[in-house]
């Protein structure tokens, strides 16, 4: 089916209490592209990111993932909540890295690595390993396996967790803000990484202010602000030839 | 690879015609003093135990290993490690209710906490030990139906029975608000990780929030349980033979009672002292990634050992700082 996209937003609107966060998206990512949403901060890029796979609940529209909802059963037109356990089916298939990493502080790289394969998807620890190996060298760090994540650098982590994720083999990879939180000579160790996995077919949504990552390796771009889709376009399209003044008055700021 | 700050340093430091001179450690007089005072004061103690003839040695060697009092003390770890066990497990669930979604779990939970933080622990052992007079019957079976099971009350409550459910319940309520902080310093972007990667929530309290919690978890818990070893000498007012009431009914009978009480107060402090050494051991094994590496010394080998884990595991990677 590859005319289904892997992510569908329908008028997706998202409140927290009485403040408004998410307004009426509308955005379509197909299957094997890679999208960056940039904007100002507060422009719920991040809480988009969120919904895609149910970590907030979204109170309006539809979002849908390789077409089906993540959170609900659709039945004689109506939606039905999951039960938590059928949500953690779904997210399986829906990797995504933090800006904090999160890793597992009290388990190795590898550990972290192997943990949910083995506990989610009941898969045996040799197989899990053998994988995990795999993606650990893929990301660079086959000499850190034993390593804790405080005895990594803020690169290595984020790396560890790109492999983390990857290790339940997903469909689809979110990356909130991947490199805000590194230091600015680690941020190009992540990027490599990212733009192998991109190249590699990977279906990719990626919140970022890394302008020359986007305009390198997206496909599209997405301009958000104040909880609205502003514009969305090709790299070229957006940063050399921007439509919105919002556009342009972001990008002359940052470019 | 960024060069390694090492190199600039050392190469500085080798640097010809750099100023050299004599620096002058700081004098610190009054730590002498101090040596001086807590020497004569620790000496007087000495003198004092070893010259008053009140303090009956002899009786206390006589006593320290003699049948009654090994029982006693049996008896006093038995009480320790039952009523503790209960607490924790106990303790685990009602944090865990206590933070459920769900406001009549929560509610129940605080309830409990309320309940058996607020009656005082001698109440409680006295009031087991007593349940006879409220309930002559114990029985189990459907609530509000037929009894499948019912039994003699003064059969299933003997003392020791009363010591340990007064006791471990009370300790459920302290032990509850000490679970429930550690599972709250768990960063919520953890949980997140875990759900991200299709963890169910049972699955990540077990293997990614508790086991982190049980660092914030441990120390107090080893404070709760040296308290415990102590609170069990309340179990005297049920005539429970634990430590203390052997000691107590030893020296009712002889008048000897400073020389026993001494005999108690060696076993407690005994005991004790392995308690630290184990709760030591024990926040190593939950300290793995937090705390930095290093090469273990001879008591960490010891300690190793005692845990049947490998020493020179640590061993591996000297450095353990975290840039992040």
């Amino acid at each position: 089916m590859p005319d289904i996209p892997m992510v569908q937003a329908i008028g997706v609107s998202k409140r927290f209490g009485h403040i408004e966060v998410l307004k009426a998206i509308d955005l379509t990512i197909p299957r094997g592209e890679v999208a960056c949403l940039l904007g100002p901060s507060g422009a719920g890029k991040s809480t988009f990111l969120r919904c895609i796979n149910h970590l907030e609940k979204i109170n309006e529209g539809e979002l849908l993932v390789d077409g089906e909802f993540v959170g609900y059963r659709e039945h004689g037109g109506k939606l039905y909540e999951l039960h938590e356990r059928h949500i953690a089916r779904k997210r399986r298939e829906i990797g995504m890295v933090f800006q904090h990493f999160n890793l597992f502080p009290h388990m190795t790289a590898l550990q972290n690595t192997i943990e949910a394969p083995i506990r989610v998807n009941g898969e045996t620890k040799a197989e899990a390993k053998k994988r995990a190996l795999e993606l650990l060298h893929r990301v660079g760090l086959s000499d850190k396996v034993d390593s804790y994540p405080a005895e990594l650098s803020g690169g290595q982590q984020q790396r560890v967790a790109i492999a983390r994720a990857l290790a339940m083999q997903p469909k689809l990879m979110l990356f909130d803000e991947p490199t805000s939180a590194l230091d600015p000579e680690l941020v190009g160790e992540v990027l490599d990484v990212m733009r192998g996995l991109a190249k590699s077919g990977m279906t990719m949504i990626v919140v970022t202010h890394e302008m020359g990552f986007a305009r390198e390796v997206a496909d599209s771009v997405v301009f958000m602000a104040d909880g609205m889709v502003v514009e969305t376009g090709s790299p070229s399209a957006l940063f050399d030839n921007p439509q919105h003044e919002r556009t342009r008055s972001f990008l002359s700021k940052v470019l | 690879m960024p060069a390694d700050p090492s190199t600039s340093r050392s190469g500085s430091a080798t640097s010809p015609g750099r100023l050299v001179r004599k620096t002058v450690p700081l004098r610190h007089p009054g730590r002498w003093v101090a040596v001086a005072i807590i020497a004569v004061v620790f000496a007087s103690l000495v003198a004092s135990a070893s010259g008053n003839p009140n303090y009956q040695w002899n009786v206390v060697w006589r006593y320290l290993f003699s049948a009654p009092i090994l029982t006693g003390l049996s008896h006093t770890v038995e009480l320790t490690v039952g009523s503790m066990a209960i607490g924790i497990a106990l303790g685990i669930l009602l944090a865990v209710m206590r933070l459920s979604p769900n406001p009549v779990i929560s509610t129940a939970a605080g309830v409990y906490i309320w309940v058996f933080r607020g009656i005082p622990v001698l109440v409680q052992l006295l009031f087991w030990y007593f349940l006879s007079a409220l309930f002559p019957r114990l029985s189990i079976g459907i609530p509000f139906g037929p009894s499948l099971l019912s039994v003699d009350t003064n059969h299933v409550i003997t003392q020791l029975t009363a010591a340990i459910l007064g006791l471990g319940l009370s300790e459920g309520a302290y032990m509850a608000e000490i679970v429930r902080s550690g599972i709250l310093s768990v960063s919520p972007g953890q949980n997140d990780a875990a759900k991200s990667l299709g963890m169910k929530g049972f699955l990540t309290m077990r293997r990614i929030v508790l086991p982190q919690a049980l660092r914030i978890i441990i120390p107090p818990t080893g404070n709760e349980t040296i308290g415990m070893l102590k609170n069990t000498s309340m179990v005297i007012v049920i005539a429970y033979t634990d430590l203390l009431t052997s000691v107590s009914l030893i020296y009712a009978r002889t008048y000897e009672t400073i020389p026993l009480l001494i005999v108690a107060c060696i076993w407690y402090l005994a005991v004790t002292t392995v308690l630290m050494f184990v709760q030591s051991g024990i926040e190593r094994r939950f300290g793995r990634g937090f705390m930095p590496r290093r090469q273990p010394g001879r008591l960490a080998r010891t300690r190793a050992r005692l845990f049947n884990r490998s020493a020179t595991a640590g061993a591996t990677h000297a450095a353990g700082g975290s840039d992040a």
